[in-house]
C-alpha cells in the first residue's frame, strides 16, 4: 500500500526549476532511496514533502491525504520525520534536550523515556552522553543524535537526507545497519544519498534523479546492477 | 590552594555557610544602620542576596531569606537617614530594569531574537497609564471624566501588560519574515518609530502633548494611601518583580519555553519536531513586552512625568547591556546583570563624578567636565560589551542546561536502566561560539 506519493510536483527557488515533475512512490515498509549527484535535487524532493518549500503545480499525498502545502510543524506532527542535510541538532542544548525535543508534542513522561530507551537501544554510544551538549559532539554521533531525535517522534516515515555525509565508512556501515533493522521493525523509510552503492544494497527500490527529473526507477538490486547507474554513481 | 581548600570546605559544610551568610547580613546591615551616608554599605547589603544565590539551601530557604532582606531589612536599615528616599530610589529602579532586562532576556536570550528596540515597550506602559491618569485624555476621549482617580494605577498595571503584549505581536508580524541582522535593524526601527510617534501626536488630535510630555501624572492610591515616596514605590515594584520571576521561571522549563530554545538553536530543526515557528516567536514578542509594560505604568506613575526622552535607543541598549552582562538566557544571571548596570548608573558614575567635582573644587585636581563619569556612561557601556564578547561571552552567571532531578531519577529508575549510572550535576559550562 502505498503511504507516500508524489505526483508531477513542480518546485522552483525563484527562476530555478529545481524539481521538474517528480513523480515518486514509497510503500509501507519499504526503504526507497532517492540517488543522484549534487544539485539533483535531492534535497529539495525532501523539504517539499516536509513543507519547508512549496511547489508551485503537483500533488503529495500521504495516507491517502493530500498534504501538499501543509506547513512543516504540521507535517511533522503527522508522522513524517525529516532529518535533514547537514545534522541541524541543536548545538547548546544537552543530548537529553534534543531527544526530548524530538517527543515535543508528548505530554506523557514515562511514553518519553520508552522511546529514549529504544532511541539507546540503537545508539548506545548516545547514553554515554546525554549531558553533553549537542555541538559538542563528534560529526558521527551528532548524526546518530539527529536521527535517535527523529525516532523519539516515533514516526511513520522516516527521511533521511544524505545520513552517510563526512562520516568515517565503519560508522556508515552503522548507520545503515540501523537504518535496516529499522525498517525490519516496520518502519518505512526514504533515504537520500550519494553513497549510491550502500543505500542500493539496503533498499526494496531505488529512484535517481538528475538535474530536477527523476531518469531512472526500479529494485534496489536491479539498479546496483545497471550499467548507466554503475558508471554515473558507482564508478 | 588554600583558598581552594578553604571555599570546598565551605561548599561541603551548610551550617558553616548559615553563619557566613548570617554574619554578612548583619554586619552589613548594622553598617548601612549606622553609616547612614555610606552608599558602599548599601551596596554591600544588596549584594548578600548574590551570596544567598551561591549557598546550597534549597530554593525555599533561599527565597524567604532573601525575602526578608528585601522586605524588611534593606528598607529598615536605611530609612534611618536622610539619604533613605534616594537608597529606595536606587532599588526602585533596579527592580524595574530587572523585570525588564527578563523580559527582554525572553525574547533575546531564549528565543534568539535580537530585539534593539525593546525599550518601546516600555513606552507604550508609561504612556498609557500617563495619558489616562492625567488631564489629557480630555482631549481626545470622547466620554469619562480624567485624570482618573490614583486607584485606577492598579488596574492600569494589567492594561500596560496587555497593551504592551499587544504591540509586541504587531511588531512581530511583519518582523517574522527577516532574520538575524536584518531583525536587529527592524527591530532598531520599530523602538525609534514609537519614540518619534509620542515626540508628534500632539497634533492633529493633541494625544500624546509632543515634547512636552505628560506632567503630574496621578500618584496610585490605594484604601486612601497615596503612593508618593521611592519607598512606598519600591514595594510595588518588588511584588510585580517577585510576580515576573515566577512567571519567567514557569515558562523557562515549559513547552514554550522548550520551544523558544529549539527555534533559537536551530529554526528549520525545530520545525521538523512539530513546532509552529510564528506562533513560538510571537509569544515571545508578547511576554517579553509584557513585562516592559507593566513596569512602564509603575515608572509613569513613580516619575508622575512621562516624555519621549526617556525612552531612547541606548535605553534599548543598556537593557541589553544587562543581558549579555549577566548571561544570555540566564534568569540569575540577568537579575545580577541589571542590578549591576543601574548601580554603575545611578550610583557609582553618579558617586565617582561627586567625588571627582569635590577635588576639582579644593584644587588637588581637575578633571574636564567633559571626562566626568556620568558622561562616559556609553564609553563604559562599550568597554564592557567589548570585553564581554572576548572573554566571557555568557556571561557573568551562565545559564545552565537542566541536570536530572533527583527524583525523576527514582521514578524511573526500577522500570529504566537508562537511568541508572547518571551522576546528577552534570552540568556542562562549556560554551559554544557560535
Ligand atoms: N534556497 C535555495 N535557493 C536557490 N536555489 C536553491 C536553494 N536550495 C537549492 N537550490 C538549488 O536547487 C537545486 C537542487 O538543490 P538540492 O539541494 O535539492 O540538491 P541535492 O540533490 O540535495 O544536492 P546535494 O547532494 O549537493 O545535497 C540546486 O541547483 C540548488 O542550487
Ligand atoms: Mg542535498
Amino acid at each position: 500500500m502505498s503511504l507516500l506519493r508524489l505526483e508531477d510536483i513542480n518546485t522552483f527557488y525563484g527562476g530555478i526549476h529545481a524539481l521538474k515533475g517528480v513523480t515518486i512512490e514509497v510503500n509501507e515498509g519499504e526503504i526507497v532511496t532517492l540517488i543522484g549527484s549534487n544539485g539533483a535535487g535531492k534535497s529539495t524532493t525532501l523539504k517539499t514533502i516536509s513543507g519547508q518549500v512549496k511547489p508551485k503545480s503537483g500533488k503529495i499525498l500521504y495516507n491517502g491525504q493530500d498534504i501538499t502545502n501543509t506547513p512543516p510543524h504540521i507535517t511533522a506532527l503527522s508522522g513524517i520525520a525529516h532529518v535533514p542535510e547537514g545534522r541541524r541538532i541543536f548545538p547548546r542544548l544537552t543530548v537529553k534536550e534534543n531527544l526530548e525535543m524530538g517527543a515535543f508534542s508528548v505530554k506523557d513522561k514515562k511514553l518519553i523515556a520508552e522511546r529514549m530507551e529504544r532511541v539507546f537501544h540503537y545508539f548506545p554510544r548516545i547514553k554515554e552522553r546525554l549531558h553533553q551538549k549537542g555541538g559538542t559532539m563528534s560529526g558521527g554521533e551528532q548524526q546518530m543524535l539527529a536521527i535517535g531525535r527523529a525516532l523519539m517522534m516515533q514516526p511513520k516515515l522516516l527521511m533521511l537526507d544524505e545520513p552517510s555525509m563526512g562520516l568515517a565508512p565503519i560508522i556508515v556501515e552503522q548507520i545503515f545497519e540501523i537504518i535496516k533493522e529499522l525498517n525490519d521493525e516496520g518502519m518505512t523509510i526514504l533515504l537520500v544519498e550519494q553513497n549510491a552503492f550502500q543505500a542500493l544494497q539496503i533498499a526494496h527500490r531505488g529512484y535517481v534523479i538528475q538535474t530536477g527529473e527523476i531518469v531512472m526507477a526500479g529494485l534496489g538490486q536491479e539498479l546496483l546492477v545497471n550499467e548507466q547507474v554503475r558508471e554515473a554513481y558507482l564508478a | 590552594m588554600d583558598v581552594k581548600n578553604l571555599l570546598s570546605t565551605i561548599q561541603a559544610n551548610k551550617r558553616l555557610q548559615a553563619i557566613i551568610v548570617g554574619l554578612y547580613i548583619v554586619v552589613t546591615f548594622a553598617s548601612l544602620y549606622l553609616a547612614q551616608k555610606s552608599v558602599i554599605a548599601f551596596l554591600l547589603l544588596l549584594a548578600s542576596l548574590l551570596l544567598l544565590y551561591f549557598t546550597s539551601f534549597s530554593n525555599r530557604v533561599k527565597w524567604l531569606v532573601g525575602g526578608l532582606v528585601l522586605v524588611v531589612l534593606l528598607p529598615l536599615a536605611a530609612s534611618q537617614g536622610e539619604a533613605y528616599q534616594s537608597y529606595m530610589e536606587v532599588a526602585t529602579l533596579v527592580g524595574i530594569y530587572i523585570a525588564m532586562a527578563l523580559g527582554l532576556n525572553i525574547v533575546v536570550g531564549l528565543a534568539g531574537l535580537l530585539d534593539l528596540g525593546f525599550v518601546a515597550f516600555f513606552a507604550l506602559g508609561s504612556y498609557t497609564y500617563g495619558i489616562f491618569a492625567t488631564s489629557q485624555a480630555n482631549n481626545f476621549m470622547p466620554f469619562g471624566h480624567y485624570p482618573l482617580s490614583g486607584e485606577s494605577f492598579w488596574v492600569f498595571i494589567f492594561i500596560g501588560c496587555l497593551v504592551a503584549a499587544l504591540f509586541g505581536v504587531l511588531l512581530g508580524i511583519p518582523v517574522l519574515r527577516v532574520k538575524g541582522d536584518y531583525l536587529a535593524i527592524v527591530t532598531l526601527g520599530f523602538g525609534e518609530i514609537i519614540r518619534i510617534i509620542f515626540n508628534n501626536l500632539d497634533k492633529p488630535v493633541n494625544i500624546t502633548n509632543g515634547a512636552m510630555g505628560l506632567a503630574s501624572v496621578k500618584p496610585p492610591e490605594l484604601f486612601g494611601i497615596q503612593f508618593m515616596y521611592p519607598s512606598q514605590f519600591y514595594y510595588i515594584v518588588l511584588i510585580i518583580l517577585i510576580a515576573v520571576i515566577f512567571a519567567v521561571r514557569r515558562l523557562e522549563y515549559s513547552k514554550i519555553g522548550r520551544a523558544w530554545k529549539a527555534v533559537r538553536e536551530n529554526e528549520i530543526a525545530a520545525q521538523a519536531m512539530g513546532i509552529h515557528l510564528v506562533r513560538t516567536k510571537l509569544m515571545a514578542f508578547a511576554v517579553g513586552a509584557s513585562f516592559s509594560g507593566m513596569m512602564g505604568v509603575v515608572f509613569a506613575a513613580k516619575q508622575t512625568f512621562v516624555d519621549p526622552t526617556s525612552f531612547t535607543l541606548v535605553e534599548s541598549i543598556t537593557i541589553l547591556v544587562m543581558v549579555i552582562l549577566g548571561g544570555m538566557g540566564s534568569v540569575p544571571g540577568v537579575i545580577l546583570g541589571a542590578a549591576i548596570v543601574t548601580i554603575l548608573n545611578l550610583q557609582v558614575l553618579t558617586e565617582l563624578t561627586n567625588w571627582l567635582n569635590q577635588l576639582s573644587l579644593s584644587g588637588v585636581i581637575h578633571v574636564p567636565d567633559a571626562l566626568s563619569p556620568a558622561k562616559m556612561q556609553r564609553f563604559i557601556f562599550g568597554i564592557i560589551l567589548i570585553l564581554f564578547a572576548l572573554y566571557r561571552p555568557q556571561g557573568l552567571l551562565p545559564a545552565k542546561n537542566p541536570v536530572f532531578d533527583e527524583k525523576d531519577l527514582k521514578d524511573t529508575d526500577s522500570n529504566h536502566p537508562m537511568n541508572t549510572g547518571v551522576h546528577k550535576g552534570g552540568t556542562q559550562h562549556v560554551h559554544l561560539d557560535s
